[in-house]
């Protein structure tokens, strides 16, 4: 594996969010790097902080709310956490460009969905109105869009929940990104539909040239698409090794746990599926020790006690777990 | 077969249309109608009517006749005035005076409350002292402030209208402020964000267009509210001079001859209910069509 310029390097990433029952750690010292082109997984239940994560990175947080209280998010050499707005601006939709989760409210209902395509084509580079248009039209066409040029100038209500994904995407790439976060792009479809997004978000990111970030709960997701993984719990990472290292031999009892909660068409029916026991924690009041133990059947005092840190275990695969040996 | 049949058919003919259309909104229809009848005898009224303001002693309170109403120069249509005046004449020239102001009032206060609210919603370190500043408009009762404005101006069609103009500000302020509260927090917004859109372009094409559905129904109530409050004011003398035929004045000169000429009252009272209430009609309607979860607020 050659060494590259890592596009994306986010570095003990802290964010809180400020509520009036005190300060919720959702995002608490999260480090990864992404070298261009690749495909980045982020996986972990709802809560971790994954979304968070992404939300951080293009700064679209409520700002009153929350606070980036700690770290450094280092894109193309430049700290986006140390950027004006303005700069910031022409980042966002241009070098980093987002999908988000629900295709049935993040689009405009009053607007066209060829105009709402255009506006970051428009933004960013400047085109003219039929320009942009005509953009929009091309991008319609490689998300497979049929009779692009028509469908063009419908409104989003049109068009069915798949469809919309692909507008997402169209609109995400329309200004060619080097970096895509995606946050489950695919949880609000149907299963069938899932594949046939996923398929094409990863084929035109072969083709722009640009880095992924992929965040989901879905394990089967990440295995089909993401080259390396990042394993999130309670705000935190956890577990973080190449794709089929993380498979073959997971050392986190929480990714160990995950793995154990799919089902399997092998296993005999009458067989009940794996859970891990628990709620996920209260961010609200500090973890001394591993967040994870109140959960772990390999909990021990020590873990109580102290946090362990992101170790390699050899070969880039990183586990944040005293008793990772013990499997 | 039967698909293609009903694709191939033409799109339904637009007297069809209309009709259909009159029937699931009556109350559009039927107050739109009313309003157009109005605006055009307004804008027709040198052409259709006599002159307003010939004072004529000898035809002085004239009871209605209706035989020959459109005979040329009669001018006991609807009777004639204390002071002999053809009442046809200045009833249709106070349609004038009344949807100028109930229009003018509506157009200003939406378009300046639009502007106040959408500002105020989008950006919070405004919205705490602009919404201070609207409470305390709001608390300014309109009357009295256009009595103050002509006391110390000597009045004026355009001064009527800034006086009215200037309490319903707030109340489009409000309005356009709780939908931008509501409209801001729809993920699309966020989607518009992440593409690097500036706040002018999210407010002006992601947030705007959704306030136009309430702004035009809150516009009509606007417009109706100013109307009445148009003719208070020229009932009590507090509007436009007095030269200039109003319905307000003209009720006012009726009150003193109520008994023996009660005709002299019905032309603008009439008028005046029949505009508003096609203007609530029409606002009514609206509401049902554009937004109907908005309760009527004024």
């Amino acid at each position: 594996m050659t060494e590259t310029a890592p596009i994306l390097e986010v570095l003990d990433l802290r964010t809180h969010f400020f509520t009036q029952d005190g300060v919720t750690r959702a995002v608490d010292g999260v480090s990864f790097s992404l070298a261009p082109g690749e495909t980045l997984g982020i996986v972990g239940e709802s809560g971790c902080g994954k979304s968070v994560t992404a939300l951080s990175i293009l700064r679209l947080l409520p700002p009153k709310l929350s606070r980036i209280v700690g770290g450094r998010v280092v894109f193309e050499g430049t700290d986006l956490l140390t950027l004006h707005e303005p700069a910031m601006r022409e980042i966002r939709g241009n070098r980093i460009a987002m999908i988000f989760q629900e295709p049935m409210t993040s689009l405009n209902p009053v607007l066209t969905i060829g105009e709402q395509i255009a506006e970051a084509v428009r933004i960013h580079q400047g085109a003219s109105r039929k320009e942009a248009l005509a953009r929009a039209v091309e991008m319609l066409k490689l998300v497979r869009i049929p009779d692009a040029e028509r469908r063009v100038g419908d409104y989003p209500h049109q068009f069915s929940g798949g469809m919309r994904q692909r507008v997402m995407i169209a609109m995400a790439l329309s200004c060619n990104p080097k970096l895509l976060l995606a946050d489950e792009p695919t949880t609000a479809l149907d299963v069938t539909v899932q594949k046939q997004i996923l398929r094409l978000m990863l084929e035109l990111k072969e083709r722009i040239g640009s880095a992924v970030i992929l965040i989901t709960h879905d394990l089967g997701v990440i295995a089909e698409t993401a080259k390396r993984v990042v394993v999130m719990y309670a705000g935190r990472v956890v577990e973080q090794a190449e794709v089929t290292a993380l498979f073959d031999a997971p050392l986190h009892p929480y990714t160990r746990g995950l793995m154990a909660s799919i089902p399997r068409l092998k296993h005999n029916r009458t067989r009940r599926l794996a859970e891990i026991p628990g709620i996920v924690p209260d961010l609200r009041t500090p973890i001394p020790g591993c967040a994870f133990a109140p959960r772990c059947p390999l909990a021990t005092d020590r873990c109580r006690e102290a946090a362990p840190s992101l170790d390699d275990h050899g070969g880039g695969h990183f586990a944040a777990c005293w008793e990772a040996g013990r499997a | 077969m039967t698909t293609a049949a009903a694709i191939a058919q033409p799109p339904v003919p637009i007297r069809g249309g209309l009709a259909r259309f009159a029937r699931r909104n009556p109350t559009i229809v039927i107050g739109g109608a009313m309003l157009l009848l109005m605006v055009c005898i307004a804008v027709l009224a040198p052409w259709i009517s006599g002159d307003p303001f010939t004072v004529s002693p000898a035809d002085r309170l004239r009871p209605p006749s209706f035989s020959d109403f459109f005979a040329s120069g009669k001018i006991d249509r609807f009777g004639t005035d204390n002071l002999g005046r053809d009442i046809f004449a200045r009833t249709v020239h106070g349609t004038r005076i009344s949807l100028m102001v109930g229009i003018s009032v509506a157009l200003l206060a939406t378009l300046i409350g639009l502007g106040i609210g959408l500002v105020a919603g989008y950006f919070r370190l405004v919205d705490a002292i602009v919404m201070r500043v609207m409470d305390a408009l709001m608390a300014i009762p309109s009357i009295l402030l256009a009595i103050a404005l002509v006391a110390l101006t000597g009045g004026g069609i355009a001064i009527v209208i800034a006086a009215i103009t200037v309490p319903d500000i707030p109340r489009v302020v409000r309005l356009v402020r709780s939908v931008v509260l509501t409209v801001r927090e729809r993920p699309y917004i966020d989607a518009a964000v992440s593409v690097g859109s500036p706040s002018r372009k999210i407010i002006l094409r992601h947030i705007l267009p959704s306030t136009i559905g309430p702004l035009i129904v809150q516009a009509t109530y606007i417009c109706a509210s100013a109307i009445l409050v148009e003719a208070g004011l020229s009932f009590l003398g507090a509007g436009v001079p007095p030269e200039i035929p109003t319905w307000g004045n003209m009720i006012a000169q009726s009150r003193l001859f109520l008994a023996r000429a009660p005709w002299t009252i019905f032309a603008p009272g009439i008028c005046l209910a029949l505009v508003v209430l096609s203007i609530n009609l029409l606002g009514d309607g609206l509401r049902d069509r554009l937004d109907p979860r908005l309760a009527r607020r004024m």
